[in-house]
């Protein structure tokens, strides 16, 4: 642990540290470019020179490691010189056009100017100017203002694993751009824009949509895949204009997916902003109270048993809980919550969580993939075990091969590998024996297989036999207070709402395929859907539907009654991700025309139709919802569920393992009526007709 | 203004010649196999050669494969260095040092003879004979102005012996590389002038 003295001051850093580390640590700001704490180190940009006793020169002290002894300074005249000579280098080519850059208002370098800039420019020469470079349909480019920090080579190279961007030429010519400006791959790739410390790359949706200072930063949660990804939600009047990520440590870092960041368009595409009724044959629009006139008298007649509900995947917890309390009264306690067919079933919570947490599978050293692709089912996730791959951990998967950016031991597309492994008869079986922290994930696509349920038997027991499961090691004296436990037992779900569906329990015997079967037969007589909308709903055709949901997609094409509700920006909510970590969403916006927050729906249909709902107002519900599920109120804690047995034991069929979530750009509602993701995945399909620069 | 880069295609695809092949085996040989990458240099080189003259995208992708690399890093190396030409390039390049010591020895006077020859700087000729480039220092700056043809240096120019030489590629003959004036490499012209009594 290097002391040093920075302005006078002592300071103790880690072994490894920077001398920038250590003047942060002794309260001192460093102006910066290419530096990011996340990021390799390239100490080119020099803005962060310090003084250092015994040095000629100041050094640049994002680069310098901090040793024993060192003596900084950091408000000396040579350094606010030396600074200012950098800067004014840099805005030599750098162009003054902040009143047309969307940087502006949230740019480094005006920043840095206002503390460092000279004021007026003493350059006459020509400034150099660079062409604009394609890189895709989300990030816009404006390459004369680059300069040059590198950061986003970096971060796709370091953070995201697909090292697609480089800088070509050098010196004075050199450009960034992708090899012959072909769109960029990565689904992280939007955050290079918040990377990139001035309005080179910026957000190709948004631009000269809008200026920082007017827009209202709401923070919350997303939903767009299962982790959790906490973000900011910058909005204006009735509008969402950008999604932009929060700092979450265990979970999403700093980092969000391009689905996160860029889908929000879709939430004012294909809208539902009224109620509808099918008269004769046809949708027209109705009021409210038509609508639920018209469910009053399309139950009419049907018993309870006939009727079964059907939640989506972005729900949060409060509309699921009313959607499951207001059936139950009239005798339905039929409701689905595995829109996609999984076998996971309610009881013991470690049966359906990640256990060792997001944060905390980094401690894992053998790594078992079993039927899942997190790069598509949780781009932000991915990035970490990439980090994990590269300080050693070993990585191998069972279930369909695909490039995840970092070095995966492909077992085989066959879940009966599952049974080898678990004999012990194939070598990964030693690797995870062997390992310290020997984890598994299991994916969706295993799960959804028709023997599912002895899937997650046999991954349950793998993780019995491989030591997986390690208690508390109690320690001996204060310091030495023992491991943590370790349970290396993980789920990563797909849907941001499944594991509130599952503690709600909205699990039914022969899941979402029985319920098709039978309205297919004809045993079923009514549905209510809750924004479910990722399975083939022509088995509705002759079944009394209600949808209550978002957007006009899979779930209306045959519904009866549609109620419209509010999207996940337009509502407080509770969503638990993947680790069961209880996070709040906040409403950014208010929901479109007519539309209403989900549960205030069943409450108010309450009173027409069934037995009208004990609770009116959100606080009632959540004291309610807190007693039957006492852990919501332990906000933004991984939660350290009880083992217990789960999955049932059967044989396992040799045989592939379905693939969850194909088209990562359209897995929900919001996302399929989005324009920015159907340019993206035509980009990925190769279905696009913009010039990607390779074809020229 | 710095424009897009242009990487030219070539018709065919490229690969390594059979005795290029097994150079490729003496390159790779020198790195261990987890820093292979760091052969995408002499790769380019030697790519460069087989390819007359100049790297084509085919040459890039090539080697990216080679090396597992992807093709941006490989762009990168080949922008970087500005011996690695990007486009085809005539048959002969000639590289005139416009530096310091050869322009005060008169490198104006062989730019001037490769004009009269038809040559033009950054262009091939229309017979695909020649390429002329402007270069910075060779270092053989004793023997200014210098030029440099494919891998040899003819020295000692003026604007007559430029023209000579260029004529003489012109012919099909490969004029004598070296100095052009009457000197032993850099020996003082007209033989040496100090410590006579050494040579033999
Ligand atoms: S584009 Fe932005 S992030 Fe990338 S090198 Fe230039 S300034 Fe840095
Ligand atoms: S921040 Fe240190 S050199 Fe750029
Ligand atoms: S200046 Fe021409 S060779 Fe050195």
């Amino acid at each position: 642990m290097p002391k040093l003295t920075v302005n006078g001051k002592e300071v103790e850093v880690p072994a490894g540290a920077t001398v920038l580390q250590a003047c942060e640590a002794a309260g001192e700001e460093i102006p910066r470019f290419c530096y990011h704490e996340r990021l390799s180190i390239a100490g080119n940009c020099r803005m962060c020179l310090v003084e250092m006793e015994k040095s000629p020169k100041p050094i640049a002290s994002c680069a310098m490691p901090a040793a024993d002894g060192m003596v900084i300074r950091t408000d000396t005249e040579t350094v606010k010189k030396a600074r200012e000579g950098v800067l004014e280098f840099l805005l030599i080519n750098h162009p003054l056009d902040c009143p047309i850059c969307d940087q502006g208002g949230e740019c480094d370098l005006q920043d840095e100017t206002m503390g460092y800039g000279r004021g007026a420019s003493r350059y006459a020469e020509n400034k150099r100017a660079v062409t604009e470079k394609y890189m895709g349909p989300l990030i816009k480019t404006v390459m004369t203002r680059c300069i040059h920090c590198t950061r986003c080579i970096r971060f796709l190279q370091d953070v995201a694993g697909v090292p697609e961007l480089g800088a070509i030429y050098r010196g004075e010519k050199m450009q960034i751009t992708s090899y012959l400006e072909s769109a960029l791959t990565s689904e992280l790739q939007g955050n290079v824009i918040d990377l990139c410390p001035v309005g080179a790359l910026t957000s190709a949706p948004y631009s000269f949509h809008g200026r920082p200072w007017e827009l209202r930063k709401v923070e919350t949660v997303d939903v767009m895949d299962a982790l959790g990804s906490n973000i900011r939600v910058d909005a204006r009047g009735m509008e969402v204009m950008r999604v932009l990520p929060r700092l979450h440590e265990d979970v999403n870092e700093e980092w969000i997916s391009d689905k996160t960041r860029f889908a929000y368009d879709g939430l004012k595409e294909r809208r539902l902003d009224r109620p509808w009724v099918r008269r004769n044959g046809r949708l027209e629009e109705a009021s409210w109270e038509e609508a639920f006139e018209a469910i009053a008298e399309g139950l009419k007649g049907i018993n309870g048993d006939e009727i079964a509900g059907v939640v989506g995947d972005l729900n949060e917890l409060e509309g699921m809980y009313a959607f499951r309390e207001w059936l139950k009264t009239l005798g339905c306690t039929r409701v689905e919550g595995r829109q996609d067919g999984t076998r996971l079933e309610p009881g013991v919570r470690a049966g359906y969580l990640m256990n060792s947490g997001i944060a905390g599978i980094e401690r894992a050293d053998a790594l078992l993939l079993i039927g899942s692709d997190p790069r598509l089912e949780a781009p932000v996730f991915n990035a970490r075990i990439a980090r994990m791959v590269r300080n050693g951990c070993r990585v191998a998967r069972i279930g369909g091969s695909s490039d995840l950016t970092y070095a995966v031991e492909e077992l085989g597309d066959d879940a009966a590998l599952l049974t080898v492994l678990l004999e012990g008869k194939h070598p990964f079986t030693k690797v995870l024996e062997k390992a310290e922290h020997p984890a598994l994930i299991l994916g969706q696509g295993a799960l959804m297989r028709a023997d599912g349920a002895a899937i997650w038997a046999a991954a349950r027991a793998l993780a019995e036999k491989l030591g997986m499961r390690v208690a508390e090691k109690a320690g001996g004296s204060e310091e030495d207070a023992g491991e943590p436990a370790w349970n290396g037992f993980n789920v990563l779900h797909t849907a941001a709402a499944r594991v509130g569906a599952l503690d709600l329990g909205l699990a039914t015997e022969g899941g979402i395929a029985a319920i098709l079967e039978d309205a297919r037969e004809g045993r079923l007589k009514a549905v209510f859907l809750l924004g479910a909308d990722e399975f083939d709903t022509s088995a509705f055709a002759n079944v009394f539907t209600v949808y209550v949901g978002t957007h006009g997609d899979e779930g209306v094409r045959h519904a009866d009654v549609i109620l419209p509700a509010a999207a996940y920006t337009e509502k407080h909510g509770i969503y638990l991700n993947t680790e069961g970590r209880v996070q709040w969403a906040e409403p950014a916006v208010p929901p479109p025309g007519d539309a209403r927050e989900d549960w205030t729906i069943f409450r108010a249909l309450s009173d027409v139709v069934g037995r009208r709902l004990p609770f009116d107002d959100r606080a009632a519900l959540l004291a309610r919802l807190g007693e039957e599920l006492p852990f919501i109120a332990e906000i933004d804690v991984k939660p350290d569920a009880e083992w217990g047995e789960f999955g049932r034991a059967g044989d396992i069929a040799s045989g592939p393992i379905p693939t969850a979530v194909g088209r990562f750009h359209f897995t929900n509602p919001i996302a399929r009526a989005s324009r920015t993701m159907a340019e993206c995945d035509a980009v990925c399909h190769g279905t696009s007709g913009e010039a990607t620069g390779t074809n020229g | 203004m710095h424009r897009h880069l242009k990487v030219v295609e070539d018709g065919e695809p490229f690969a390594f010649s059979e005795d290029n092949a097994a150079e490729v085996k003496r390159i790779l040989a020198k790195y261990p196999p987890a820093r292979k990458r760091s052969a995408v240099l002499p790769l380019l080189h030697l790519a460069q050669r087989q390819n007359g003259g100049w790297v084509s995208r085919q040459v890039i992708e090539h080697i990216a494969g080679m090396l597992d690399l992807p093709p941006i890093k490989v762009l990168e190396v080949a922008t970087f260095y500005t011996m690695f030409n990007l486009k085809p390039i005539g048959r002969y390049h000639v590289q005139v040092c416009g530096t310091t010591p050869c322009w005060l020895r008169g490198s104006d006077e062989v730019f001037r003879a490769c004009r009269d020859m038809g040559l033009e700087k950054g262009r091939t000729t229309d017979d695909g004979l020649f390429h002329l480039s402007e270069v910075e220092c060779l270092g053989a700056c004793v023997n200014a102005p210098v030029v440099q043809i494919d891998d040899d240096y003819y020295e000692d120019l003026d604007y007559e012996r430029m023209k000579a030489i260029l004529e003489a590629f012109r012919r099909g003959e490969t004029p004598k590389p070296g100095p052009q004036v009457d000197r032993q490499f850099a020996a003082p012209e007209g033989g040496p002038t100090t410590l006579k009594e050494h040579v033999k």
